[in-house]
Order: structure tokens, then C-alpha cells, then sequence
């Protein structure tokens, strides 16, 4: 134990000082070597969300819309601007307005605003999503692992491609590939049907499924991000199940143990370490794709498709109230708070890796 | 598998056995191989819509119809995109160029300031050692839109003057060159130095001297504004990147053998010793991962240089990317939109897929930011 950690084995090795000194002696080396980190995280990320804090408590940005500047306060020579009035304290305004979407409110925002509504989505996005990625990464997993198949290592240069490939271009990719007019999906579609198809993707308001208040939007982005996370849980898997061994299945045959016998009560198992964390990371993932919603459906028809980090992006980018802003990204946080203690928990991440 | 061989002489080796023990029939390769197939070409259609209308030569307003091969390929759009991409007075050399500025800088100044923390929160115990690890993880969950607000209220306030912004450029190139240095020098003493420990100290030091070059030739005017310009943008990405690299590198200096570490305490090595001399060294390939991560995210950044940005001179590849697809898109023909999407992943894909083993490890071992 000593000997895996210099400093303390420095330490051990001289003889015995006081209390005081030994903590400082223990600290020291570590505290140099985090120094640089340290200052630079306190400057440009925890200054800016205790900022953040402090901004969702104001009415920052709103003065914008009265025709004055606020986030201007340096002039053309220096001087202050005449209209410049720094922000003031709203208490806990923005937060009722958003918790209980105060009409006024969602006005201002072009009237789809709805916080509740969009966390469930958001929710719902996210388990849907990850859930098909993790069967049928899985079951990919499964079937390429198959002694005897012909064209693995081929299929598995294949299967990574839509890993490889930056998020931001699929999404864009994807928009145009369901396009009403002049995407390839239609068109695939009309020439398996043999009739002209003009599916408005984004457009359509009405639930294509009656009874489930999903637009057709949810479902072309739930096959874009199909197609983009599932490769992720099959490379995952298939670690795993190459790390199983052998022998275990050649027990439970001489058992007389069936093929699906064997597959539910080894094989899903003997997997599950590896894909609990992968899973964790890919409901924090796909939690927060901004790139896939923002690009493809922009959180339309009607914000129906809105998820929380596309909403804070226009609160920031379109209606510019950077209080409103920062108070709903505290709320991001709080949804996320839970979802990383669980993650914490599970990885036991943040725990020494030597105990 | 060898000791249950010559119980079962029949079962030969070329013909093979599934998962449970059962060889393959002519049937079941079938129905696999079709499955297989089937999911490869789900995969393959996206990427086969895009290459083939990236290379048709009638310069495609809309495609009209699907087709693998158009008739009569050519690099048409490519060269019309190399031009000029976009409606703005940019061209594709600057876009690229600006891309290239703020994904390289903001990879290398996070895996320069990370991969000391990462060391310090791998091989030592202190006191708040955990509670600062939680405090990085944590940032590493949160999502990099949710602290838009603040940065850019923040960082717009930040007016210096070109002199200070000179200094600041020329203490960054002096920290780029230096980095550089400790990658190589130390690897070469050990007679270690390997592919990825040339182009990770030749990328930096090559970086450190733009920076230089930067620093000694100011821009124009006398006030500069932090938030509207790809500085301003990277100091915002640091903000996030910086967590996720220190967490990334900490997952693996942990799978770093303590065996040569301990070999060195005993014969006399201090910490610092230890950690340029052992840890940094066998940590490059680590270090190229997760600083092509970091590449990787500044290249395809969007949402604050859409943001920050409003001098075409300082736009990005990915913003007009943007600028190409949906109510932006204006008249911008789809093979000229294919062509740019391929060529903005071309080059990521490549690394990407010669150093996938690393990254797929790093992935599931820490950050999720991506």
C-alpha cells in the first residue's frame, strides 16, 4: 500500500514528525501538481456557475427587450453607456415562472412553453432511446459473436461507422434525409411501395399514432439516434462476452442446458457489469443531445419535441434572457443531480481505485 | 477448449460451434449472414445517400431520385465547395483554419493543465481528494449548454487591450512549446520516443509556435472583446473540456502497472521524478486519446460559437455546416451540402478509427461529455 503512493512512502521513510507536518508533507506534493487545474477550474467553471447562481435570482437580459443594453457596460470611449442599468434581484421569479408556466411567461417564449411537458419528453427521449440501443446492441453483440460466421471482422468495420463520424454531421444528414420532397427516406419508402411518398417528417402536428401524444418528429429523430447509438452498446457487449468463459457454456450443455437457457442464464449475467456503466453513460448522453434535436426537428411542431438543453439554448441564443436562462439550467441541474449520484453509486467512480 | 478437444474428435475447429455449444448449420449461416447484412446495410444507406450525391456532377439542387453510382461522377461540388461554401465571404481554408485554431488549442491547453491533476488524483491520498473528484466528475455530467448563460455574460464583459492579449498569447505559445518538450525530451532519454510521441510534441510545438506568431502580429483596433472571438470561444470550452480530460487521463494512469513506480522509490525517485520520467511517458498513447477527444469536440463545436461568434472572419466549419442545412439553407445545392459533411469527417474518422480500441476503453471508464 505504502509503496503504490510516493508520497506517503517519503514520508514513512523519515523519521516521525508532528501531526501538522506530516498532513502538510502529505499534501503538498499532490497540491502542486493540481495547481494549475485547480486555478483554472476556479476561474472559468466554478466562478461561472456560482455567476449562474447568482443570475437566476435576476432579471439579466430583460432590459433588452425595453429597447436598452444591459450586458454592455463599457461605451464606445470607455464611458458608460446612458442606458446602462445593471440587473436587478427578481428573487425567485424566474423559477415560478418557468415551474408553473405563468402565461404571461409563455408568451413571451411564443406560447409552446411548457417546463413539465418538455421534462417528461425529455425523459421519455431519453429511456426510449437508450433501451433500443441497449437490446439491440446486445443482440448485434450476440450475433456477431457466433463461432463460425463468415465476414465478422468485416461486419464489425461496418457496424462502428456511425460511431466514427461527427454528431453534428449526422444529425445534419439525417434532417435532410427526411425531407418531404427530396429525401432519401421517402423516396426508399416509394420505391418499396411502388407510390409517391410525401411524409412531412417535421411538419405533421397530428400524433401518427392515435392514443400516444408523440409527433412524427419523436419517431424519425428516435431512428436517427437508433442508428447512432446502438454500435456503442455492441462494442461494449461484445468486450464482455469475448471475456466469458468457455467453458461455462460447455458445463451447462453437458448439463443439458438449451441454447436460450444457456443465453439467459449466463450470457445476459455475465454481461451486465460491463453494460450498467455503459448504459449510465448513455442515458446522461442522450439526456443532454443537443445536436440531434436542435438540428433535426429544432424541438418542433409546436415545441413538442423540445428537451431541456435546446430550450436553454434558445432562452440564451433567441428570446436573450439570460436570467430565465440560468435559472432553467439550475433546473437541468437538479434533474441531474440524481441521475449522477446513481451513476456514482454504481461505478463507484470517484472512489480509490486501489481499495 | 484444448482439454475437451480430443473427447470430441468430430467436432473440428473449421466447422466451428455457436456461443451454446452447437455447431453451425448451412441454415442457420444463412438466416445470420442475412441478418447481418440486413443491419449493414441500414448502416451504410445514410453514408452511401451522402458519398454518391456528393459526387454527382450536375451540381444537384435537390435529389429527385436514389442512386448508388450517379451517372457520370465527378469531384464537381467538392471543388465548388473548396471555393466558396457559404453565402458569407469566407472561404473554406479559413473555415478549416479557424476549426483547426479552436480544436487544437483547446485540446492541448486541457490535456497540458489535466494531465498533472489526473497524476495527483491517480497516485496520491489526500485530504478532499474525493470530494475534488467528485466536483470534476460532476462537471463532466453537466451538460456544456446548461453554463452558456454565464460564460457569455462573463466573457462579453472581458474587454482587454491588444497589449495584454499579446502577453497572454505569448505566456500560452512559451506553455505549448514547453509541453512539447516534456512529451518528447524524456520519452527520448529512455530511448521510448513512438509514433504518437512525435505528432503529440510536434502538434504542440507546432501550435505553441502559431501562438507565437500570433502574439507577435496583433489585430487590428485597440479594445479587444473576449466573448466575440475564438478565444473568447475556447476559454468557454476549457471550461468543460478541462474536467472531462482530467477525468479521461486519471481512468488511465490508473491502468498504469505500479511496478516500475515502486522499482524507482526504492531506488531513490521522488514524485516528480516518477512522473516525468515513468508516468508521462508511458501516458502518451493516453494523451493522444484524449487529446483527439478534445480535438474532436472543438471541431464539430457548435452551439457557442453560433453564439459568440458574429465576425465571419472567426466562423467554423461546423457553424456553416449549419449554415447549409434547414431554414439557413436558402440555395445551397445538396451535393455541395454532401461534399462539406464529408469533407468536415474525413479527417476525424480516420483517427478516429485507427485509435477506436483506446477510446471505446476511455468511454465507458469516465467523461460523457461529448
Amino acid at each position: 500500500m505504502a509503496a503504490t503512493n510516493p508520497g506517503l512512502a517519503a514520508t514513512s521513510a523519515k523519521p516521525a514528525r508532528s501531526s501538522f507536518g506530516d498532513g502538510w508533507r502529505q499534501l503538498r506534493t499532490p497540491l502542486v501538481y493540481l495547481l494549475p487545474a485547480v486555478l483554472l477550474m476556479l476561474v472559468v467553471t466554478f466562478y461561472p456557475i456560482a455567476f449562474q447562481m447568482w443570475m437566476s435570482f435576476t432579471d439579466y437580459g430583460v432590459i433588452k427587450a425595453e429597447g436598452k443594453q444591459t450586458l454592455n457596460r463599457f461605451g464606445p470611449n470607455g464611458t458608460v453607456p446612458p442606458n446602462y442599468r445593471p440587473a436587478q434581484g427578481v428573487g425567485f421569479k424566474n423559477y415560478s415562472d418557468i415551474l408553473t408556466n405563468n402565461p404571461q411567461f409563455v408568451a413571451q417564449l411564443g406560447g409552446n412553453f411548457n417546463f413539465w411537458r418538455q421534462l417528461t419528453f425529455n425523459l421519455w427521449w431519453t429511456f426510449s432511446n437508450v433501451g433500443f440501443h441497449l437490446v439491440l446492441g446486445v443482440v448485434i453483440a450476440v450475433l456477431l459473436n457466433i463461432e463460425g460466421l463468415w465476414g465478422r471482422k468485416i461486419y464489425r468495420a461496418i457496424y462502428i461507422l456511425p460511431m466514427v463520424l461527427p454528431g453534428i454531421v449526422i444529425a445534419t444528414v439525417w434532417k435532410n434525409m427526411f425531407d418531404d420532397k427530396y429525401g432519401a427516406v421517402n423516396q426508399l419508402l416509394a420505391l418499396i411501395s411502388g407510390q409517391a411518398v410525401g411524409i412531412r417528417w417535421f411538419n405533421q402536428i397530428d400524433p401518427p399514432i392515435p392514443g400516444i401524444p408523440l409527433p412524427l418528429s419523436y419517431y424519425a429523430m428516435l431512428i436517427t439516434n437508433i442508428w447512432l447509438g446502438w454500435p456503442f452498446m455492441t462494442i461494449v457487449a461484445t468486450g464482455a462476452l469475448q471475456s466469458i468463459p468457455k467453458d461455462m457454456y460447455e458445463a451447462a450443455s453437458i448439463d443439458g442446458a438449451t441454447g436460450p437457457q444457456s443465453f439467459w442464464s449466463i450470457t445476459l449475467p455475465m454481461l451486465r457489469p460491463a453494460m450498467v456503466p455503459a448504459v449510465m453513460v448513455g442515458i446522461v448522453t442522450t439526456f443532454n443531445l443537443f445536436h440531434v434535436i436542435y438540428f433535426m426537428s429544432a424541438g418542433g411542431p409546436l415545441g413538442q419535441t423540445e428537451i431541456l438543453v435546446t430550450q436553454a439554448y434558445k432562452l440564451v441564443n433567441v428570446q436573450q434572457l439570460y436570467g430565465v436562462a440560468a435559472a432553467f439550467s439550475v433546473l437541468i441541474a437538479l434533474v441531474l443531480i440524481p441521475i449522477f449520484l446513481i451513476t456514482n453509486r454504481i461505478s463507484r467512480a470517484t472512489e480509490s481505485y486501489d481499495v | 477448449m484444448s482439454s475437451t478437444a480430443p473427447t470430441m474428435p468430430r467436432r473440428a475447429r473449421g466447422s466451428g460451434s455457436s456461443a451454446a455449444g452447437r455447431s453451425l448449420k448451412w441454415w442457420q449461416q444463412l438466416l445470420c449472414q442475412l441478418l447481418c447484412a440486413f443491419v449493414a446495410a441500414t448502416v451504410l444507406f445514410p453514408i452511401l445517400w451522402i458519398v454518391s450525391m456528393s459526387l454527382d456532377p450536375r451540381n444537384l439542387a435537390r435529389p429527385t431520385e436514389l442512386n448508388l453510382i450517379p451517372p457520370g461522377a465527378s469531384f464537381e461540388a467538392y471543388r465548388a465547395v473548396l471555393n466558396q461554401p457559404t453565402a458569407n465571404p469566407v472561404t473554406f481554408t479559413e473555415l478549416t483554419v479557424n476549426s483547426l485554431k479552436l480544436a487544437g488549442g483547446v485540446a492541448l491547453f486541457a490535456l497540458l493543465i489535466g494531465v498533472s491533476a489526473a497524476y495527483a488524483f491517480s497516485r496520491f491520498k489526500f485530504p478532499g481528494r474525493q470530494w475534488m473528484m467528485i466536483g470534476v466528475l460532476a462537471i463532466t455530467v453537466l451538460p456544456a449548454v446548461a453554463t452558456i448563460a454565464p460564460l457569455f455574460a462573463l466573457l462579453n464583459g472581458v474587454r482587454i487591450s491588444i497589449g495584454l492579449l499579446q502577453i497572454s498569447l505569448l505566456i500560452a505559445a512559451a506553455l505549448a512549446v514547453a509541453f512539447g518538450l516534456m512529451i518528447i525530451i524524456p520519452a527520448m532519454r529512455a530511448g521510448a520516443a513512438g509514433v504518437s510521441t512525435w505528432a503529440l510534441g510536434g502538434v504542440s510545438i507546432m501550435f505553441g509556435v502559431f501562438l507565437l506568431q500570433a502574439g507577435i502580429s496583433p489585430p487590428e483596433g485597440n479594445i479587444f472583446i473576449l466573448r466575440n472571438s475564438l478565444l473568447g470561444v475556447g476559454i468557454a470550452m476549457i471550461s468543460g473540456a478541462l474536467p472531462f480530460a482530467i477525468w479521461n487521463l486519471k481512468g488511465y494512469i490508473d491502468t498504469i502497472p505500479k511496478e516500475l513506480e515502486e522499482a524507482a522509490i526504492i531506488d531513490g525517485a521522488n514524485a516528480n521524478q516518477i512522473f516525468f520520467q515513468i508516468v508521462l511517458p508511458l501516458a502518451v498513447p493516453a494523451l493522444a486519446v484524449t487529446g483527439f477527444l478534445g480535438f474532436m469536440g472543438g471541431w464539430t463545436e457548435f452551439f457557442l460559437s453560433w453564439q459568440f461568434l458574429t465576425k465571419p472572419e472567426d466562423f467554423t466549419l461546423a457553424m456553416a455546416l449549419y449554415n447549409m442545412t434547414g431554414q439557413y439553407a436558402g440555395s445551397v445545392p445538396w451535393s455541395r451540402f454532401a461534399a462539406f459533411s464529408i469533407l468536415i469527417s474525413l479527417p476525424v474518422a480516420v483517427v478516429y478509427l485507427s485509435l477506436q480500441r483506446y477510446i471505446i476503453g476511455g468511454l465507458t471508464l469516465g467523461g460523457v461529455k461529448g
